[in-house]
Formats: C-alpha cells, structure tokens, sequence
C-alpha cells in the first residue's frame, strides 16, 4: 500500500514543481477567464438580465452568474489539454516512463488524473480570488464546498479528454479539441447562459445542453458555491467520471494505437 | 538465471509482421550490441521489452519473471534510457530521480541513498541541484543512466543511447555502459544503428526484416559473414543473407 502511496505523491509532486517552475502557465490560465469575466460579462450585463433561479436567492448581475462557468471552463481546458498530451506522449515523451513503472497502468494513469486535476484546482482558486476582489464574492462555505465539485468535475474532464484523444484519431492537435471539443461544450452548456434562456431560443439547443455533461459539471460547481446541494448533477458528475475514467483507463493503450496507425 | 530471455518472439501490426521467431537470451555482465538498418524491428522489439506493447506470440523473461504472466517482478529488474530523452527539462537531476523512484513505489527516505550512491557513480553528485536544461547532451544522458539503474534493475535497456553526442560523448558513454557490466553484473542491451559502438568483444545480435539474422561475438559473427562488421551487416542485411 505505501508503494502506491510513495508513487502517487511523487506524481502529484512533479505536477506540482513543473506547475511552480513554468510560471506562466498560471498566467496563461488565468487570461481566458479574466477577459470572459472582466470584458465580455461587462458588456453583456445590460443586454443579459437574468431571473431568480437556483442556487441564487435573488437577482444577480451577469458576473455573479458566469463566474462558476468560468472556474469550470478553467477545467475544461486544462483537462483536455493535459489528456491530449498524455496520448501525445505516451510513445516518446515522459509518459514512457510512466509506464514502464512496475505499478498497475490503471493506477498510474488514474494518479496522473488526479494530480494534474488537483494542479487545475489551484488555478480555479486564483481565478476565484480575483473574482472576490472584483466584487463577485460568494459565502466563504460556499468555496469550500465547492472544493470537491471542482475536483470532482476536473476529473470528469479529464477522463473524458482522455477518452477522446484516445478514441478519435483526428484530435491530435489542440486546434481540433478546442473546434470540436471545447467549444461546443462550452457554448452548449449553462456556463453563460441558463438553460430556460435557451429554451426560449431553441428547445432542440436546450436538449442539447440539458445532456451535456459540462452543464452537470457547472450546475453542481454553481451550486456548492452558494451552499446549495444539487442531486443530478452529482449523480451525473459521479457517474459519469467513472464511466469515462473505466472507459479511458482500458483504451489507453499504446499497442492499440500502434496497430490502428498500421491498418 | 539469465538477465534476458526472448523466446520464439513474433509480433505484426495486423497483417504486417514486424518480429518474426525472434530468440536470445542475455546473461548477468553481458554487454549486447542489437544492430540494424532502420525498419528492422528494433522500435518493436523495445516496445514489447519495456511492456508498452503486450507479447501477441512467444516469451520474454527479465531475471526470470515472465512480462506477459508476471509483469510488476519483471518491470522490477529492468531499466530503462529511451532514445528520445524523457527527462523534464525544467526539474533538477535531484528531483527527475526523486520521481522515477516515487514511480517504482520508493519513498523519499528509502531512495535518498540510492540517488547519492548512483550520482556519485555517473560523477554528477555537484550537478545534483542543476536544472535539466543547464546540462550537455553527454551529462543528460548520465542522468538518465543513472535515473534508469535507481531501483537497482538486473538489466538495463539503451535505446539508440548516442543519438545526439558528439562523438567523444559517445565514446565516453560506451565505455562508462561497459564498465557498469564488467564491475556490478549488470547486463546490458544496446539498440544502435552505428557500426562504430560495436567492439569486437561485444555480443552482437543483428536483426533484420524482423528476424535475428546473426548472433554471438562481434568478432566471431565478423569473421563468419565478411571479416570486417561492416562487410559482414552488409551481407547480412543488405544482400538479405541469413544465417
């Protein structure tokens, strides 16, 4: 047992000082959302009146509403990011080594998972931080309830990023995760706008973010902020993370991936 | 107990056969030369030794352990210095060893030890606290040896190890990699594609097409197809002559 440990503290540790030593990929993390935040929501906020809904108990400017969408956003990139560049890696890079560790492969990539989703929960808090002093401030509760929804919701994002990159061959740059990926999720999710609004423009669109997982992610971070419990959205965060874990775990594997480049 | 044991090892991406019957075995000390022209089945062979592919036919045993039955035993006693580097560049020699002895399950303190007695044997114990990126090729490829020999393996695995030194480096590497062998008892399997990084005493396999088309002393597997190496890998794996 303490072989498991040893290992994933180690790896949890080297996220940890490649986090520290690259400085600006806190940086860079931290752009899109600021600018979404800072910019676009300024802008938007006469045009976008939202209604009392829940987990809100009255109305809210359009700030209030993106900023647990933004956090989740935060995840959604670096969750996809970091899969694609563990297929990218796992022939020539430092996932080799990885998995030549005498450790079950199913531990080590879960480890990897959890380590760079906890690495992606410092980056949602700074994110948070600056959200306060900009004014967006919700119950201090509320953000540490919102702990593990984050973490929860970071590894759902990254197993199914994981999944993804292993399962369709065309995701091998960024560019295609961000058009095919990232993007839709995003915009067909309740991250900038709630879903009734969407029911008004298009019930075929609201069908559409009302299945989208990423929806369930940010309902459930939304909610665990302002100290409120949402059950669907748990159940469908918690099931489906180990759907797409048991699902990415089994087809991560570099002899498939060699034998599909050869037919 | 031999170091390696490969045994009637075949594999083929679909219908492409990439190792065919492929047989040798490396006993403890044993420096090996595996020789061949790009395309011969090397990569495969080495993926399927560091268990990223699995064995489709035939056996590979490291220090007696089966990698298809018992992998974690095997894995155990094998290290690993892939072609490509796989060093974190932005992470100190200290912490790139710290990890990969976190990966074989060893904590801090049990491998404290191990990292100074592997840094002083690589002559790398004042370069301990340098970042990746401030070494030279020569010296990163040290700390991967070192990195690769932490967990104490019975067989070390060196994929095309010299790509990339200069030629001084290379030599230096060559023979550091020998005395490793002659002085612990650890066997070695060096992939190369360079004539040059063969000595006559070395054992030598030569494969090609996915076969092993040649295996033994250098000098002896020179003598028998052509009486230099160059003549003989020539014939054997240009002209397509096999023994």
């Amino acid at each position: 047992m303490n072989a498991y440990w040893h290992c994933f503290s180690g790896i949890v540790m080297r996220e940890w000082l490649r986090f520290v030593l690259q400085r600006t990929r806190l940086l860079s993390a931290l752009v899109r959302p600021l600018l979404w935040l800072l910019v676009f929501a300024a802008g938007f906020r006469a045009a976008l009146g939202i209604a009392i809904i829940a987990p809100y108990d009255t109305y809210i400017p359009y700030e209030v509403y993106i900023v647990p969408g933004l956090a989740c956003m935060i995840l959604l990139f670096n969750g996809m990011q970091g899969s694609l560049s563990m297929v990218y890696d796992r022939e020539m890079g430092s996932m080799r080594v990885l998995l030549t560790s005498p450790l079950p492969r199913a531990f080590l990539l879960a480890s990897k998972l959890l380590a760079t989703s906890l690495i992606s929960l410092l980056q949602v808090y700074a994110f948070l931080a600056i959200a306060w002093l900009y004014g967006i401030q919700p119950p201090v509760m509320g953000l540490l309830l919102a702990l593990p929804a984050l973490l929860l919701v970071a590894l759902m994002l990254s197993a199914l990023g994981l999944l993804l990159s292993n399962a369709i061959r065309q995701l091998e740059n960024f560019a295609g995760v961000m058009n095919f990926v990232i993007f839709p999720m995003f915009f067909l999710s309740s991250a900038l706008y709630p879903l009734w609004k969407m029911l008004e423009a298009s019930p075929w669109l609201y069908w559409l973010c009302a299945v989208n997982p990423f929806t369930h992610g940010v309902e459930l971070v939304r909610f665990a902020l302002y100290e409120r419990f949402n059950l669907l959205a748990l159940a469908v965060c918690l099931g489906l993370t180990l759907v797409f874990a048991l699902l990415a775990v089994w087809t991560f594997n570099p002899q498939h991936a060699a034998l599909r480049k050869a037919n | 107990m031999n170091a390696l044991e490969v045994s009637d090892l075949s594999f083929a991406y679909g219908a492409r056969e990439a190792l065919r019957q492929v047989n040798f075995s490396l006993p403890a000390g044993q420096f090996a030369a595996l020789l061949g022209p790009n395309g011969a089945g090397k990569s495969t062979l080495i993926a399927l030794l560091t268990h990223l592919y699995d064995v489709q036919r035939g056996e590979i045993r490291i220090a007696g352990h089966s990698l298809k039955t018992s992998p974690r035993p095997a894995l155990r006693q094998l290290g690993v210095v892939f072609q490509q580097s796989t060093l974190d560049l932005d992470l100190s020699v200290e912490q790139n060893l710290r990890y990969h002895l976190a990966l074989h399950g060893l904590s801090r303190r049990q491998g404290a030890a191990r990292i100074d007695a592997e840094l002083a044997r690589q002559q790398l114990t004042e370069r301990r606290h340098e970042r990746l990126r401030d070494l030279n090729g020569g010296h990163r490829r040290r700390v991967e040896i070192a990195r690769a020999l932490l967990h104490a393996p019975r067989l070390l695995l060196l994929d095309e190890p010299s790509v990339g030194l200069d030629p001084a480096s290379r030599l230096a590497l060559g023979q550091h990699v020998r005395q490793l062998c002659r002085e612990q008892g650890l066997s070695v399997l060096w992939t190369t594609h360079l004539l040059d990084e063969v000595q006559p005493s070395d054992e030598l396999l030569i494969v090609h097409q996915g076969r092993l088309v040649a295996s033994g002393r250098a000098d002896a597997v020179s003598l028998e197809h052509g009486g230099s190496l160059g003549s003989a890998f020539t014939r054997l794996t240009v002209a397509g002559v096999c023994s």
